[in-house]
């Protein structure tokens, strides 16, 4: 059975769900799981890492260093004699993995859907051209370096490693995190969230964004996402945009309220699990892909449609 | 300041995609090409770095097809100084590492303080090279940055990752990688068009190096089952409530 080693973020003395799916993604193709932790708390939150056989917990200094950390992580990969590397798809997967493929001298692949043994080594599926094509990779070198889509894999359900040893970050930093200024408010990530509720330029302007809001709040587990044309026009944040030039979301809901279905949104969430758009224009094309569509004034159909979710919860 | 802005030449937002004949590529026939998203933000960065030190030269920098070059004096338009094309007529398939190399061997030799680069190419979406090319070089390197002040050999950057913005202190030379938001590119005038012809624009031939990741196949994404209007207006959310929670099961 070969190895690969997952990176894994943790908060709040927990693995990450996304890096969680990672270790899914590895088991899915039969590897053996060793998961590599960085920062304080480490050693608690290893013992949620479903699915790894064991658990290596990064020391040294306190402040982050992206370059000091993959280098360190490569050690590990040597080490191990590992013949893949996962990592979440998220801002620091994705800026590791490609650090540390160099390091290794091979081509990190970005935002894989699939992990798949091929022999001794492993292949990746992963989109192409913002998802309009797939691509299915393999590596001529020694280790395949991935990150993983959020959302796309399952975690595994079993237990963590009983013990976690210790690597020291011992590269000198070229770069170090000196601050993170927290988020004011523990809201969900739109590539992270299980629905999302997007909104765009037919909701006129940045104040109607509370009937999304709305219907955000009232299935709970919910993320609002926007279009390019309100990023734009400063309505919302770069953060919560969806498609080419903004997130990839694959949630089990997405719902499009006001938004055309431009073929660069529709880049950043086709792949969702069930797809309902609220437009006025039937021939708009976000119909196209679609499951469910009611075509109508988005002011008169939010609202009915945030009541009947919060009956249906009430119920639940 | 000697900063340099790496640029990559990729299909339009707007492409359609369509597997190459032999399933291991994109059929290019159809095309129409732009400078990659981000690298119009690179490209915006290097010219703000120069303006704010107040000397300097940038050097716009892509690995691209010899008849690439229109889009290389648009960047000159826009305040690039000069440009170097390492030519390759098949920059398109080249993988992640076998760019970044071919860029490293070029920015060895090209004494820079600072590079600028995209957050992701808008083709393969790899959001690689960057970060590997500062791996290659030894250089400090941050990605997807939304805020910079760069002075006296060192730098500060403002990232969004998923626990907040992080500030990120480096020494120069460094590689950053650009986010949208950290800067608002600038429309070439007709004064920088004109100046654009008489700049400098260096055609090399690039190192030649294997791809190292294996292409096995490419084909289209399963098209979604067709889909249905449940109805019109506010009276057709019961109908929509019904099909969420009995059909589709995700309420
Ligand atoms: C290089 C490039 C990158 C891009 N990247 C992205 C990206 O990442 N993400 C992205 O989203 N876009 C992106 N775009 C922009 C994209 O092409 C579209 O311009 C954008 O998605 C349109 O946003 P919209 O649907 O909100 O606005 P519009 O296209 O203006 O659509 C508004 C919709 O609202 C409907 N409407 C109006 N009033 C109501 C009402 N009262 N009730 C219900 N419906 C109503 C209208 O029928 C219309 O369909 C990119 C473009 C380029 C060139
Ligand atoms: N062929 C190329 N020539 C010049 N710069 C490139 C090239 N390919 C990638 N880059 C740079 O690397 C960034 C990230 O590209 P990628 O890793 O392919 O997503 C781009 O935004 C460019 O700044």
């Amino acid at each position: 059975m070969s190895k690969v080693i997952v990176y894994c973020e943790h908060t709040g003395g927990n693995v990450r769900r996304a890096s969680l799916e990672a270790i899914g993604a590895a088991a899915s193709a039969g590897a053996e799981v060793v998961a590599v932790l960085w920062g304080e708390g480490a050693s608690v939150a290893a013992a949620s890492a479903a699915g790894a056989a064991k658990a290596i917990c990064l020391t040294g200094d306190a402040s982050f260093s992206p370059d000091a950390v993959a280098a360190a992580v490569t050690e590990v990969i040597q080490s191990e004699d590992a013949k893949g590397f996962l990592a979440a798809a998220s801002y620091r997967g994705k800026d590791l993995c490609p650090r540390i493929a160099a390091h290794l001298d091979v081509s990190p692949f970005a935002d894989c859907i699939e992990f798949m043994a091929a022999g001794e080594s492993f292949q990746v599926k992963r989109p192409w051209l913002a998802g309009k094509a797939l691509a299915t990779l393999g590596t001529t070198g020694g280790v395949l370096c991935a990150t993983t889509r959020l959302n796309v894999f399952e975690p595994v359900d079993g237990p963590g490693p009983s013990d976690c040893s210790e690597h020291a970050v011992s590269a000198p930093a070229k770069a170090t995190v000196t601050s993170t200024e927290a988020k004011a408010d523990a809201k969900l990530d739109v590539n992270e969230a299980s629905v999302v509720v997007s909104g765009g330029r037919g909701l006129q302007e940045a104040a109607n964004f509370k009937l999304v809001e709305d219907l955000a709040a009232a299935f709970g587990n919910a993320a609002v996402g926007a279009s390019r044309a309100v990023v734009d026009l400063d309505w919302r944040p770069h953060g919560e945009q969806v498609g080419q030039t903004g997130k990839t979301v694959a949630p089990q809901l997405y719902v499009a309220v006001g938004i055309s279905g431009a073929i660069q949104h529709l880049a950043g969430m086709r792949t969702s699990g069930v797809i309902v758009a609220i437009n006025k224009d039937a021939e708009a094309p976000i119909f196209k892909v679609a499951d469910y569509g009611i075509v109508g004034d988005a002011f008169e159909i939010v609202p009915a449609l945030t009541e009947a979710v919060k009956a249906v919860k009430a119920q639940s | 300041m000697n900063i340099v802005a790496c640029v990559k030449r990729v299909p339009t937002t707007e492409a359609v995609a369509k597997p190459a004949a032999d399933g291991k590529g994109l059929d290019a026939s159809e095309f129409q090409y732009m400078i990659s998203f981000y690298d119009k933000i690179a490209v915006e960065q290097a010219v703000q770095t120069k303006e704010a030190a107040g000397s300097g030269e940038v050097t716009v920098l892509t690995l691209g097809p010899s008849s690439g070059t229109k889009e290389i004096r648009e960047c000159l338009a826009k305040g690039g100084d000069k440009a170097v094309v390492l030519t390759d007529d098949d920059w398109q398939s080249r993988d992640a590492r076998s760019t970044a190399k071919a860029l490293v061997a070029q920015l060895s030799a090209m004494n820079a303080d600072v590079v600028f680069m995209g957050r992701v190419a808008t083709d393969r979406d790899n959001a690689a090279v960057g970060p590997m090319v500062a791996t290659y070089l030894g250089w400090p390197c941050v990605t997807d940055v939304i805020g910079l002040e760069i002075a006296d050999g060192k730098g500060s950057a403002k990232v969004e990752t998923d626990a907040g913005i992080e500030t990120v202190e480096f020494q120069l030379p460094a590689v950053i990688t650009c986010q949208k938001g950290l800067n608002e590119p600038r429309t070439a005038g007709l004064k920088g068009i004109m100046a654009a012809k008489k700049k400098p624009l260096e055609e090399l031939a690039p190192e030649a190096i294997e791809n190292q990741s294996d292409v096995i196949e490419v084909a289209l994404p399963p098209a979604r089952k067709e889909g249905r209007i449940v109805g019109e207006g506010a009276a057709a959310v019961p109908a929509l409530i019904d099909a969420l929670q009995n059909e589709a099961q995700v309420l």
